[in-house]
């Protein structure tokens, strides 16, 4: 009986801790719109945030959006052969990418990519007592640190979700018309007529969005709310990845029901 | 790390974020080919509407001319009210035929237009007189069986 | 010559940062009970007390990075808590803290670590901080430092550039936080010097938290001794040196075992071994 009582409990203090966390993480998020001037004042904290978040995040992101836009096209065609309907390969791989796999994938390669660095680095930062120096000398850590990072991360998310899409598209071409011999002309038109701009492009644009918030305040908090030990940092990135990326993951479901259904 | 470097960097990434944007909006998506502009309603009743949906294509041979705009049930007659918006650069003769088909075997229903001969045209707010309901799979089993079982006794 | 605050107070401006009664503690426990400490200006005072007694603390709640439970600080005339963002900003203005390690940035090299709070608070011209900041390099020895990045820097080297960050504003209160901490005896020479004369150059107020109690010794003006969250004593050097206090003299003298115990509170070892 006394074992019961204290899963419960442990449920209920678990449970507990986790609306901590969640307050203290909606916490961040309003100093950081407070404090965001500087960050598009001097708008060159921003682009080095976003150099490091976005532009070193574009090999990763091409690479696995090639991969992914050829396997697409190898399942995809072997299964739509069956039913006569290989022409429409293309439909399948521009949906697939454009609705779900373009934002989700760039998440979760963003989470582990970017979002790790960032808390890495800011839980590093409060480690050295960094940020305790900045604030002593009358700098605020977030308007200087923490809000150029997370306008970084909204900038960069959707860019790369984009470049997924349209290079995973671009690997689907490559297997399905120049490797299997699909026809060009087919897989184009039948992509154009069915693949509508505002329903799925824009969907999609407005998922990576969401995801690139969640994904950045994660990373954000992460590394702000660490333990200054090095076992605190190691043990926030890997926060930071599982968190993230059952945040993108729910939320894809989320969305997808309100968008798509 | 220099600001120019950076910068440069930056304005790439943003270029091919951009240039990806653009890719996918005219070559994968419709917005080029989408681009019904100016539109005159019309108006088509129908018994059975079967899967339309507003938004559904408008093609007259083949080629699409217009959108479905409303389908709304009219009470006292009991019969569906689809609305249709036509571009304004393509005409029909007052005894046009609008049919639902379905695209492919089991895809996505679609107003089909046939012009027929009459002189004058459909203005804007006309009634499509003749029309031809949506094939319901029910229908089309029961029928079959029914002539099936019909031969059977002969 | 003194001063009337909002509150009514007087306070006497010899002393530029005074704690009146402070309690503090996180969350629940106590750190610190009914602390009084006053620091003239322009002299040189010191922390000290064993590991984990509040000393970095009470420099934490001087720059109001903490909230005292009880008790008020004063610095300058203000009590630093009842401060919103901007009295805190301009309270910290006239302050530079030396951190433990350094704490410089670690995407900065030195010239732009030291430039780092000109840049922020002032709008001077480039080629003037240029100028300034080598005045600062140099007053510490490290002018031939200027590009190199924190992560190629020693410990004594990266705490000079740290303290030349410190004194970059030219403040009038200077805190250092276990600034021997793990130096060899030279750069422990050095920075006993620079610590005595930037004081006097600037005409600052220093105070430094430490354990170090030959150095400090040698050049600090008063030096107040906390044990079990209270000031156990305080005084001059030479007076400190002639107390008859047991907590002094054990600290003093680096004896093993007195009135801060050897062991920690433990069962008889009798009950330990199961005898």
């Amino acid at each position: 009986m006394n074992n019961l009582l204290n899963i419960i409990a442990g449920l209920g203090s678990s449970f507990r801790s986790k609306m901590i966390r969640l307050g203290a993480g909606t916490r961040l998020f309003f100093l950081i719109i407070i404090y965001s001037a500087d960050s598009f004042k001097r708008i060159g904290l921003t682009i080095r945030e976003i150099y490091f978040t976005g532009v070193l995040s574009l090999v990763i992101i091409v690479v696995s959006a090639f991969f992914v836009g050829m396997v697409l096209g190898l399942q995809g065609y072997y299964t739509l052969e069956k039913y006569g309907s290989s022409e429409a390969i293309g439909v399948l791989v521009a949906l697939a990418l454009v609705r779900e796999l373009g934002p989700v994938v760039t998440a979760l390669l963003f989470a582990g990519r970017a979002g790790t660095a960032i808390t890495a680095e800011i839980g590093l930062m409060k480690a050295t007592e960094q940020l305790s120096a900045m604030e002593v000398m009358a700098v605020s850590p977030i308007a200087r640190i923490i809000a150029p990072r997370f306008w970084a991360g909204m900038i960069s998310m959707p860019i790369l979700a984009t470049i997924f899409s349209m290079v995973g598209i671009l690997g689907g071409y490559f297997i399905a018309v120049l490797v299997i011999g699909v026809d060009e002309g087919a897989f184009w038109s039948q992509m154009q007529a069915n693949v509508d701009f505002s329903n799925d492009i824009v969907d999609g644009a407005i998922k990576s969005i969401v995801f690139g918030f969640a994904c950045t305040i994660i990373a954000l908090f992460e590394g702000f709310d660490a333990p200054p030990t090095a076992e605190g940092v190691s043990r926030a990135t890997t926060r930071t990845v599982v968190i993230s990326s059952l945040a993108v993951l729910g939320l894809d479901f989320i969305l997808t029901s309100f968008m798509f259904v | 790390m220099e600001r120019t470097k950076l910068d440069i960097w930056v304005g790439i990434f943003v270029i091919i974020g951009l240039a990806a944007l653009f890719g996918l909006a005219t070559k994968v998506g419709n917005l080029t080919s989408n681009n019904i502009k100016e539109t005159y309603s019309v108006y088509a009743h129908f018994e059975n509407i079967g899967g339309l949906k507003p938004r559904a294509a408008v093609k007259a041979a083949g080629v699409v001319v217009g959108r479905v705009n409303s389908i709304i049930f009219d009470t006292e007659a009991y019969h569906a009210v689809v609305s249709i918006d036509v571009d304004k650069r393509y005409v029909f003769p007052k005894d046009t035929f609008a049919n639902i088909y379905t695209a492919g075997l089991l895809g996505e229903q679609y107003i089909g237009l046939e012009a027929g001969g009459d002189m004058t045209n459909l203005a804007a707010g006309d009634l499509i007189t003749q029309t031809q309901d949506a094939v319901v799979l029910e229908k089309l089993i029961s029928q079959f069986l029914y002539s099936k079982a019909s031969e059977e006794e002969k | 010559m003194s001063h009337q605050n909002i509150l009514g107070k007087q306070y006497v401006m010899e002393e530029l940062i005074s704690i009146n009664n402070l309690s503090f503690g996180y969350g629940e426990s106590t750190l610190h009970k009914n602390i009084n400490m006053k620091f003239s200006r322009g002299k040189v005072s010191a922390i000290m007390g064993g590991s984990g007694c509040g000393k970095t603390t009470i420099l934490k709640l001087i720059a109001g990075q903490l909230q005292p439970k009880s008790g008020e600080i004063v610095v300058d005339g203000q009590v630093v808590h009842d401060q919103g963002r901007e009295g805190i900003y301009n309270i910290r203005r006239k302050m530079g803290m030396l951190f433990q390690h350094g704490a410089l940035f670690t995407d900065l090299n030195v010239f732009d670590n030291v430039a780092f709070p000109m840049r922020e608070h002032t709008n001077l011209p480039e080629n003037m901080i240029k100028d300034l900041v080598l005045l600062k390099l140099n007053a510490v020895g490290l002018r031939g430092a200027q590009k190199k990045m924190p992560s190629e820097l020693s410990g004594g080297m990266s705490r000079r550039v740290a303290l030349a960050r410190a004194i970059a504003l030219d403040p009038d209160i200077i805190m250092y936080d276990e600034p021997f901490a793990g130096l060899d005896p030279i750069s422990m020479a050095v920075i006993c010097d620079l610590i005595r004369s930037l004081n006097d150059a600037l005409g600052a107020t220093s105070i430094i938290v430490t354990h170090d109690v030959a150095e400090t010794f040698s050049f600090a003006d008063y030096i107040y001794f906390l044990a079990d969250g209270e000031v156990a004593a305080e005084g001059s050097p030479k007076q400190l040196l002639a107390s008859k206090l047991p907590f002094v003299r054990q600290f003093i003298h680096s004896e093993k075992d007195g009135p801060v115990p050897f062991h920690v509170d433990a069962p008889a070892y009798g009950v330990d071994l199961q005898l």
